[in-house]
């Protein structure tokens, strides 16, 4: 009881770097620049040409998540069925690349994907036509999900890890074939992990503006790029405010639509 | 009249990373028979009970169903089911749906699915609990289910995996008696492994007694309790005394230091025995009675019999039950009838 000075530190940590910044984006996303009460800058996000740009940002953070699960899944259970040796490598070889530099894996890709790099020239030398994804949307979906793959295995891997393998032969045991033990058991019993995945990679994806500047080039504009502009570019804070207070507002809806499944996450691992 | 075979296991073997689990096991299981394989952990019988579900395969020998070999089944296809050490009820589903999994798999028609479900409800005394959640229920409540579940598909066999390890002394004692009329009820076989002897000999037909990955005895409880075939078997199955021994002749066994007339006959001249004496066998009367005497050295009370433990002169040790009682430090005689003197053949070791 008499320890309660011990929890200060963090609510110092959170006054400073969450109530704080959070209350200054408020107070700037409804204000004019010269400090009087506006909606002014909320009622420019609704513009139709900015929700064009939330759209895509969520309709590329959307198709990214979607690819990893569709890798992720089938990763996770590889690596669950794998054994005890090799798995731990594997799980390392998923790992180590998320402790290089963000940046320079992105730029990897650029040099990957150019009209004369490295897989252009191995097709060229093969007399198959050459990939002209750089770019584009492709290549942003690409970096994407390569550079948030982890986020959905990890995850999905934890939940399968710690199931009750008696549970799947149980199924059998009753009459399952093993697709049906999987889609009835293993699949729905999974399901918190892959809740906590689509959560990681959705939101890095939608409001990442690295990968879409890099892979998608100068004039590619993703929600991240916009905001990123504002601040650093056009000087506007007050309407770079509104855009994340918008971006926080659908974030929330999002997580307020995942935590009716939240009860369900035994280890209420990650959110 | 011999009930017909219904499961047979022949030459099973089995290793797991070199360790050799099941060695030339040879089994026959009857229609209608509940048979408990009975060992310390470790000594194979779960592997041998998950054999026979499909979850294993054996690398040796083959298993027969109805004369029908089904070693290299799937788990789904064959007509047993098994309830499972922890239960392995399904967390996201309620009792009903636990319940109706294997029905629902074979796409029988809902009305009939409830009102199969219902049935296995009243059998296992848990009506009314089918909307329930699986967490809301006691170990013993989802046992009683773990059990319905298995026996909806109406199995021919069933196998239980130490299905009562986890419940208190009192509840055990109930379901030992509830699986039991269960088992009687629907006629079917049950295959049940456990590690306790108690457990075996209540409720079983037959057990078969296993250690090391072999099978040391089967038999009736009665005969394996009276009749143990070696000193493991002996030893697990209730207390007993087990001394070193060898037959003079004929009817005539020699240990702790004194002759015993006995009914058993056909070692050779000065064989070397095992002799197996049963506590409770032991008669406690006057030292001038006796036919041999030694010290009390300590008296536990046990409720039904007094629990002691005495040492002769040349260091021979007996546990005594009797319901009698001699105060720690005083000489007593002993008696063992003929009958009560088991001759075993060494175990080679």
């Amino acid at each position: 009881m008499g320890k309660k000075w011990l929890t200060y530190p963090y609510h110092i940590w959170m006054a400073l770097f969450t109530v704080i910044p959070l209350a200054l984006i408020v107070f700037f996303a409804f204000t004019s620049p010269t400090g009087e009460f506006t909606l002014t800058a909320m009622q420019r996000v609704v513009d139709p040409i900015y929700l064009g740009v939330f759209w895509h940002s969520i309709y590329l953070a959307g198709l990214s998540t979607i690819l990893c699960f569709l890798i992720g899944y089938p990763m996770a259970m590889i690596l669950v069925g794998t054994k005890l040796k090799y798995r731990s490598m594997l799980v390392l070889m998923i790992v180590i690349p998320m402790w290089m530099n963000f940046l320079l894996r992105t730029y990897a890709w650029m040099t990957l994907l150019e009209r004369k790099g490295l897989i252009n020239i191995i097709l060229t030398s093969l007399h198959l036509p050459v990939v002209n994804i750089l770019y584009t949307d492709y290549a942003v979906v690409l970096g994407m999900v390569y550079n948030f793959l982890p986020f959905m295995i990890l995850p999905i891997y934890s939940v399968l890890m710690k199931m009750d393998k008696n549970l799947i032969e149980a199924a059998e045991d009753l009459g399952a074939s093993r697709w049906q033990a999987f889609i009835k058991i293993t699949f729905p019993l999974s399901l918190p992990g892959v809740y906590a995945g689509i959560l990681m990679v959705f939101m890095p994806a939608v409001t990442t503006f690295v990968i879409s500047r890099l892979l998608g080039g100068g004039q590619y504009t993703l929600i991240g790029n916009l905001i990123e502009e504002q601040f650093l570019a056009v000087g506007d804070w007050n309407f770079g405010s509104a855009l994340s207070v918008f971006m926080l507002v659908l974030i929330l809806l999002s997580l307020g639509f995942m935590s009716r499944y939240e009860k369900e996450n035994e280890g209420g691992m990650f959110f | 009249m011999e009930k017909k075979v219904l499961i047979k296991m022949d030459h099973i073997s089995k290793s797991f990373e070199n360790n050799k689990i099941l060695n030339d096991i040879t089994l026959h299981v009857r229609k209608n028979e509940f048979l408990t394989l009975l060992g310390p952990s470790g000594c194979g019988k779960t592997t041998m009970l998950r054999i026979l579900a499909g979850f294993e395969q054996a690398e040796q020998g083959s298993v027969f169903f109805a004369d029908t070999d089904i070693s290299l089944w799937p788990p789904y296809k064959r007509k047993i089911n098994t309830v499972f050490q922890k239960y392995a009820l399904f967390p996201h589903m309620n009792v009903f749906e636990n319940i109706a999994f294997g029905l629902k798999i074979q796409k029988v028609h809902q009305k009939e699915i409830t009102n199969r479900v219902m049935d296995m409800l009243a059998l296992v005394n848990l009506s009314g609990f089918e909307h329930r959640s699986i967490d809301s229920l006691s170990g013993g409540q989802q046992q009683r289910i773990a059990i319905a579940r298995a026996l909806i598909n109406e199995p021919e066999v069933l196998l239980l995996d130490e299905p009562l390890g986890a419940l208190d002394l009192k509840l055990r004692r109930e379901m030992q008696s509830e699986l039991k009329k269960i088992q009687m009820r629907l006629g079917i076989t049950f295959i049940y492994v456990t590690h306790d002897q108690e457990e075996a000999l209540t409720m079983s037909d037959t057990i078969v007694v296993m250690n090391n990955g072999t099978i040391q005895q089967i038999g009736r409880p009665e005969d394996i309790y009276n009749e143990p075939k070696n000193a493991f078997v002996a030893d697990f199955i209730g207390d007993s005394n087990i001394l070193p021994g060898r037959m003079i002749a004929d009817y005539r066994s020699f240990f702790a230091g004194h002759e015993f007339p006995c009914v058993d006959s056909g070692f050779s001249i000065n064989e070397m025995v095992d002799i197996v004496v049963r506590p409770e066998d032991i008669q406690v009367v006057s030292t001038a009675q006796g036919m041999f005497t030694a010290v009390v050295q300590t008296v536990t009370f046990k409720g039904v019999y007094y629990e002691m433990a005495a040492t002769m002169d040349d260091g021979y040790s007996w546990l005594i039950h009797s319901t009698k009682m001699a105060m720690p430090q005083t000489e007593i005689g002993l008696c063992i009838g003929p009958d009560e003197i088991h001759v075993m053949k060494q175990v080679q070791s």
